[in-house]
């Protein structure tokens, strides 16, 4: 399997604050890596620093073999847990915006043939994410779960090398939240995506995941507890999906994230 | 008995409630002006009704020998081609300047500081300086409305813009769009609402600065013709022009929601479900 992702011993710093420190790893192509943590271990900066809102302060990120640009573009596709699509245009014209802008760099608009492929493209896309039937509708009167179905076809139809995932089912009903996990899975598979996906909820990573990474800070000064940064402490290869092992659990129980995820039981 | 905040009228109930204020002002007013011409049959304060029909008969369908034109008329299109001039003016650079100072972080460092200042400068307190620079034609008075609306105009869309949330700004990004892509096709449809609702509470400051202008320096427009009747206290006049305008303010008003709910259905949900 060829390297999508490559991690040369990355640092993130805000000034004396170390945020991550020192990473090191490479994520396959195909991978379906999910990123789990406390509060403030860095998840949300690996994210960042992937979809190029983060410049390491030293090491280097390689996408697909060439360095990282420190600024989003259209290699990388994301998914955030709102916000992520467009409040006016409908669900058809959402998806239809990578293909318009490509097409048309003056007045982001396709025309003719072209916006009619374009279009084909997107209501094909769209039943896929299993919203054929609400093409012409705005993202108002979408639920939450169908409002992410939108954000996930709008990403997919540009074919990025790498889908981020930003605790992406985080706002739905638990009910809604296993349809997700059953599309994404199928997504996944169908197209070959390389996912990266922040999570609070242990049992989606695991669920989801071909590969877990646990960040947490790898040493503590309680003097300076900015001094140390956080990194991969567990980093967990499935081969099927399975149930988080122990010691992660017992990582997690530790910070208050089972607790408030009702989780213990 | 149900709480007092609890109690929500509707229908024809809410429409009576809502006339009521209105009938109780016109009475007082008949009533007062009654008892002054009871008291003094020449008193021009409080006219009658019919008075005020004679006003109106003479200024909106008389032609005025001297100029040949009907007064009120030609009051009407003297004031209305200022105020849309200048509010298309201020609109348009609001438009640009908004975009640009609400998307790139640059521009707003640049010119942040100059337009928090122009601001603050009192309008009114410029008209003069307008007056000696532009002349006493028609330029300074759309200069007047120009730079007493557009300042706030413009500010309020750059923050409209800056609110975007940044997930989309990035998401955008992600699926390929530059720099002008973005303001094209995210910024703009979605700060064009706010626009039109910021021109709709700019309207009230036009008017305010369009009669300021009349009032000092011009032969036609309908601030002038209140300001110069207002020498022969000829209140038969005022009062059917203050009316006047106020419909005008309202049917600007109302014309500018409806465009802003038929080209945005996205932005007004309710309306729109």
């Amino acid at each position: 399997m060829t390297e999508a992702l490559t991690f040369d011993k990355v640092w993130v710093e805000y000034g004396d604050k170390v945020v991550l420190e020192k990473i090191s790893l490479t994520i396959a192509e195909g991978c379906f890596c999910s990123i789990i943590g406390p509060s403030g271990a860095g998840k949300s900066t690996f994210l960042r620093l992937v979809l190029g809102q983060e410049k390491p302060t030293r090491g280097a990120v390689m996408l697909g073999g060439k360095p990282l640009r420190a600024e989003p573009g259209p290699d990388r596709g994301v998914v955030f847990q709102r916000y992520s699509v467009f409040p006016h245009l409908t669900a058809i014209d959402n998806v239809m915006f990578g293909p318009e802008c490509a097409g048309s760099p003056l007045l982001g608009r396709l025309s003719g043939a072209a916006k009619r492929a374009a279009r084909d493209q997107a209501a094909a896309m769209l039943s896929s994410v299993g919203l054929g039937d609400s093409l012409g509708a705005y993202p108002a009167q979408l639920s939450g779960g169908m409002q992410q179905r939108l954000a996930i076809a709008q990403a997919l139809v540009k074919h990025p090398q790498v889908l981020l995932l930003d605790e992406p089912f985080g706002a739905l009903d638990p009910g809604v939240r296993l349809d997700m996990h059953a599309l994404i899975t199928d997504l996944w598979r169908q197209h070959n995506l390389t996912i990266l996906m922040v999570t609070h909820d242990i049992k989606e990573a695991f669920a989801l995941g071909t590969r877990v990474l646990a960040f947490d800070k790898v040493r503590r000064d309680e003097q300076a507890p900015n001094r140390y940064g956080a990194a991969p402490v567990y980093d967990v290869k499935l081969e099927r999906k399975t149930a988080p092992p122990a010691e992660i659990e017992a990582l997690l129980a530790e910070s208050d994230l089972l607790l408030r995820e009702g989780l213990t039981s | 008995m149900r709480r007092l905040l609890n109690v929500r009228p509707r229908g024809g109930v809410r429409l009576v409630l809502g006339a009521i204020p209105l009938i109780g002002i016109a009475l007082f007013y008949i009533m007062s002006s009654e008892a002054r011409h009871f008291a003094n049959p020449a008193d021009k304060v409080l006219p009658t009704i019919g008075q005020m029909g004679d006003a109106i008969i003479r200024m909106w369908v008389n032609v005025d020998p001297n100029t040949g034109r009907i007064p009120a008329w030609a009051d009407t299109s003297a004031s209305l081609s200022r105020i849309w001039i200048a509010l298309a003016i201020s609109t348009a650079t609001t438009l640009l300047l908004g975009l640009i100072l609400g998307l790139l972080p640059a521009a707003r460092a640049t010119l942040g500081p100059m337009i928090s200042i122009i601001a603050v400068i009192p309008p009114i307190a410029v008209l003069p300086i307008l007056f000696i620079a532009l002349g006493l034609g028609e330029t300074a008075k759309i200069a007047l409305i120009v730079f007493g609306v557009t300042p706030f105009m413009t500010r309020d869309l750059a923050a409209q813009v800056a609110a975007i949330p940044q997930e989309q700004i990035v998401k955008a990004q992600t699926l390929g769009a530059s720099t002008w892509q973005v303001a094209l096709r995210v910024a703009l449809p979605q700060a064009l609402p706010r626009l039109i609702d910021s021109l709709r509470l700019s309207l009230g400051p036009a008017w305010v600065f369009l009669i300021s202008a009349e009032a000092i320096a011009s032969d036609v427009g309908l601030g002038y013709r209140i300001f110069l009747v207002r020498r022969y206290l000829a209140m038969d006049v005022i009062l059917p022009y203050v009316a006047w305008i106020s419909l005008l303010a309202i049917l600007h008003d109302v014309v500018l929601t409806m465009i802003s709910r038929r080209a945005f259905p996205w932005a007004h949900p309710k309306a729109h479900s």
